[in-house]
């Protein structure tokens, strides 16, 4: 048989090791210079956020209200004339202090957690309910797609933001008056624990796997009649098997992407939500706090909102040169 | 086509009544009452009844809802007489138009409040909705023909800096750079007030006090929008010509500018149209967030109080409307796009 007489140089190709699009993608970001940096902000932020209360010089809650509103002396030239005069100069804090006399550096880099957290949390969940929805949309086909479609393009429709806020008055007014018992009890009382984050999470999650779904359906759709797909049900595998080993491996990418580029997004909802008074729970500290806290003293100390803002802005800047290189590595067609 | 858009609208009907069961039920579940606090003052349980009775709040749900939907006679009819229409004759029901009465805001109508508030948020998001497509477009076109030069560089690291910074940062900057350090612009507030022309235009619009309290709330908004469609507009334009039908334009020996101008923009626009649904509700979000660090007396503002003073039918029309909104913002979006796409059929 033509099989058993392989030439020595035939054997070299088929035992060298394949190419994979993952490994591809791989050594096209690793070209982006923009996009490594800005992987290694990311890197540089989850160990802040890990590490938040090693750096920390001061906690993050203990006031000083001799100190308050404290501006160190190599930043005078941000504070507007008329309050010169009045501003405390005190170098003891390295970026100021707020309005309470707390330490500014010390919260926003506590500040990192929330933020991060979200990111993680809120793209974690709605990948993979997303993910799920859509590849089992997309594969069934027929009528479950129709219907499961229908249900998508309905919740579509719905202002999030709306139900989002809704959602979070539910939750802050549940955890006032707390609960008798069971599951919500245990919810709230872990809720309390994470600073208001857990509910959050819950707001932010629910409302956010839409867009994955339509993405990964349609992904599905384009893949699910490819020879590949073809051949494996030809050999006998199994629809979980094909769609675990065959189909979300390869619409994983796009939907990678689609997720980074979508994390700015959940980080400015969390921002916004605290900014407003429904996110975390004070004193915990997140930029959206900070940030609303800051508007108030903005005409006289532009400090106070000036580094929350900034450390918001490297934060989603980071992001987002990421997946624009995430995109151009895994589509190649984009960047050219 | 006409058809198209009629049955389009009819199916905002379903939409509209699912946001308004859910945000009604929702809103009731909520823990608190509107009525709970005069003041700092917790108010007698008695008093707290007698205000609930005066706005049905002590009916149950059920007819409340068709209380708001069809108004109070229908309310006693159908329950035959048990539960009664007030002698002013009540609400009249949202299908007549009628919003209810505001719980916060005594003796001011829902409908009121967003006749004076609503057109102050749509000048503002017109404004920046005309700044984002007016740099935007430009932006990504000359990103797109000057591609790799620094010009595409630079407009791609703006852009992207553009799409990172959210207007919550960008508009206190803008604040203390323009209003405090400088000094050359007012802090806060809106330059225009009611009554307006067509009920939705300023009439002072030729006047520099109502451009100079607009100029940094629009483009605080409006720079996000502008480099997420600049952003856009680059990648499409790039993929666009690279198409054959272009090569085959250019082969005819046809201009560079006509090239440009008429084969390639029209169809690099349509995935920039797909975004401007998303877009226009991100100028509703930019509006709740930049009408609080501007103090500007929007409908956004009344968004976000609404929930918290439990305002039940004041929350309920600003839902509403905002989703109503939407739904208009995505059914010109289908249209554009069938304009730009003629394979596109609706019918």
């Amino acid at each position: 048989m033509a099989v058993a007489n392989l030439s020595a140089e035939d054997e070299e190709i088929l035992s060298r090791r394949q190419r994979s699009l993952w490994r591809d993608s791989l050594a096209r970001l690793m070209r982006n210079r923009l996009a490594l940096i800005s992987g290694a902000v990311v890197v540089l932020l989850v160990f802040v956020a890990i590490f938040a209360d090693k750096m920390a010089p001061y906690d993050y809650a203990t006031q000083d209200l001799d100190a308050n509103n404290a501006v160190p002396s190599y930043l005078m030239w941000l504070m507007p004339k008329h309050a010169e005069r009045y501003a405390k100069i005190d170098n003891s804090f390295l970026l100021g202090a707020d309005y309470l006399g707390r330490d500014l550096l010390s919260r926003t880099l506590y500040g990192t957690r929330v933020s991060l957290s979200i990111a993680v949390v809120a793209s974690l969940v709605s990948l993979t309910v997303g993910t799920i929805y859509g590849t089992i949309s997309g594969y069934v086909g027929g009528k479950v797609d129709n219907l499961m479609m229908r249900l998508v393009d309905f919740l579509y429709g719905f202002p999030f933001l709306i139900v989002v806020i809704l959602l979070q008055t539910y939750f802050k007014a549940l955890a006032r008056v707390g609960a008798e018992g069971g599951f919500a009890k245990v919810l709230l009382d872990w809720n309390a624990k994470m600073g208001g984050m857990l509910l959050l999470f819950i707001a932010i999650g629910l409302v956010n796997w839409i867009g994955m779904a339509r993405l990964a359906r349609g992904q599905v759709l384009s893949y699910k009649e490819k020879e590949f797909v073809e051949a494996a049900r030809a050999v006998g595998a199994s629809h979980t098997r094909i769609i675990f080993r065959h189909l979300i491996p390869n619409v994983m990418g796009p939907l990678i992407v689609a997720e980074t580029l979508a994390i700015p997004g959940y980080i400015f909802t969390e921002a916004f939500l605290s900014f407003s008074g429904l996110g975390v729970d004070p004193p915990t500290p997140s930029w959206g706090i900070m940030i609303s806290e800051g508007v108030q003293n903005l005409r006289t100390y532009p400090l106070q909102i000036l580094v929350p803002a900034a450390a918001l802005s490297i934060t989603t800047l980071a992001f987002n040169f990421l997946g624009d290189g995430l995109r151009d590595a895994f589509d190649p067609r984009m960047a050219e | 086509m006409g058809r198209y858009i009629i049955r389009r609208v009819f199916g905002f009907i379903p939409v509209l009544f699912a946001v308004a069961l859910f945000t009604f039920i929702l809103v009731r579940v909520i823990p608190g009452g509107p009525f709970d606090y005069a003041g700092e003052k917790a108010l007698p349980p008695q008093v707290v009844a007698n205000i609930e009775a005066k706005y049905h709040l002590d009916w149950p749900v059920t007819w409340q809802f068709v209380s708001y939907l069809f108004g109070d006679d229908v309310v006693e009819f159908l329950s035959a007489g048990k539960y009664q229409q007030p002698a002013d004759g009540g609400s009249k029901g949202l299908i007549r138009g009628d919003f209810g009465p505001s719980l916060r805001y005594r003796g001011q109508s829902v409908t009121d409040i967003i006749k004076g508030t609503f057109p102050i948020s749509f000048q503002l998001g017109l404004l920046a909705m005309i700044i984002g497509l007016s740099i935007g477009v430009p932006a990504g076109i000359i990103a797109a023909l000057k591609q790799n030069s620094w010009l595409d560089y630079t407009a791609t690291f703006i852009a992207v800096l553009g799409v990172s910074v959210p207007s919550m940062v960008l508009g206190p900057v803008l604040i203390w750079l323009f209003a405090v350090k400088l000094g050359w612009l007012p802090v806060a507030t809106w330059g225009a007030k009611p009554p307006f022309i067509l009920g939705l235009f300023p009439r002072d619009i030729l006047s520099w006090k109502f451009w100079s309290h607009a100029i940094m709330p629009a483009i605080a908004m409006g720079t996000g929008m502008s480099a997420s469609i600049a952003r856009l507009t680059r990648a499409s334009l790039l993929q666009v010509i690279r198409e054959d039908y272009i090569r085959t334009a250019r082969a005819k020996g046809l201009s560079e500018r006509t090239v440009i101008a008429i084969h390639a923009l029209k169809n690099s626009m349509i995935p920039v149209v797909t975004i401007m649904g998303p877009l226009f509700a991100a100028v509703v979000t930019g509006s709740l967030i930049i009408e609080q660090i501007f103090g500007i007396n929007g409908m956004g503002r009344h968004f976000v109080q609404s929930v918290g003073n439990r305002d039940y039918p004041l929350l309920m029309g600003v839902t509403l409307v905002y989703t109503f909104l939407l739904l208009i913002a995505n059914l010109m979006v289908d249209l554009t796009y069938a304009w730009l796409d003629p394979r596109i059929r609706y019918d």
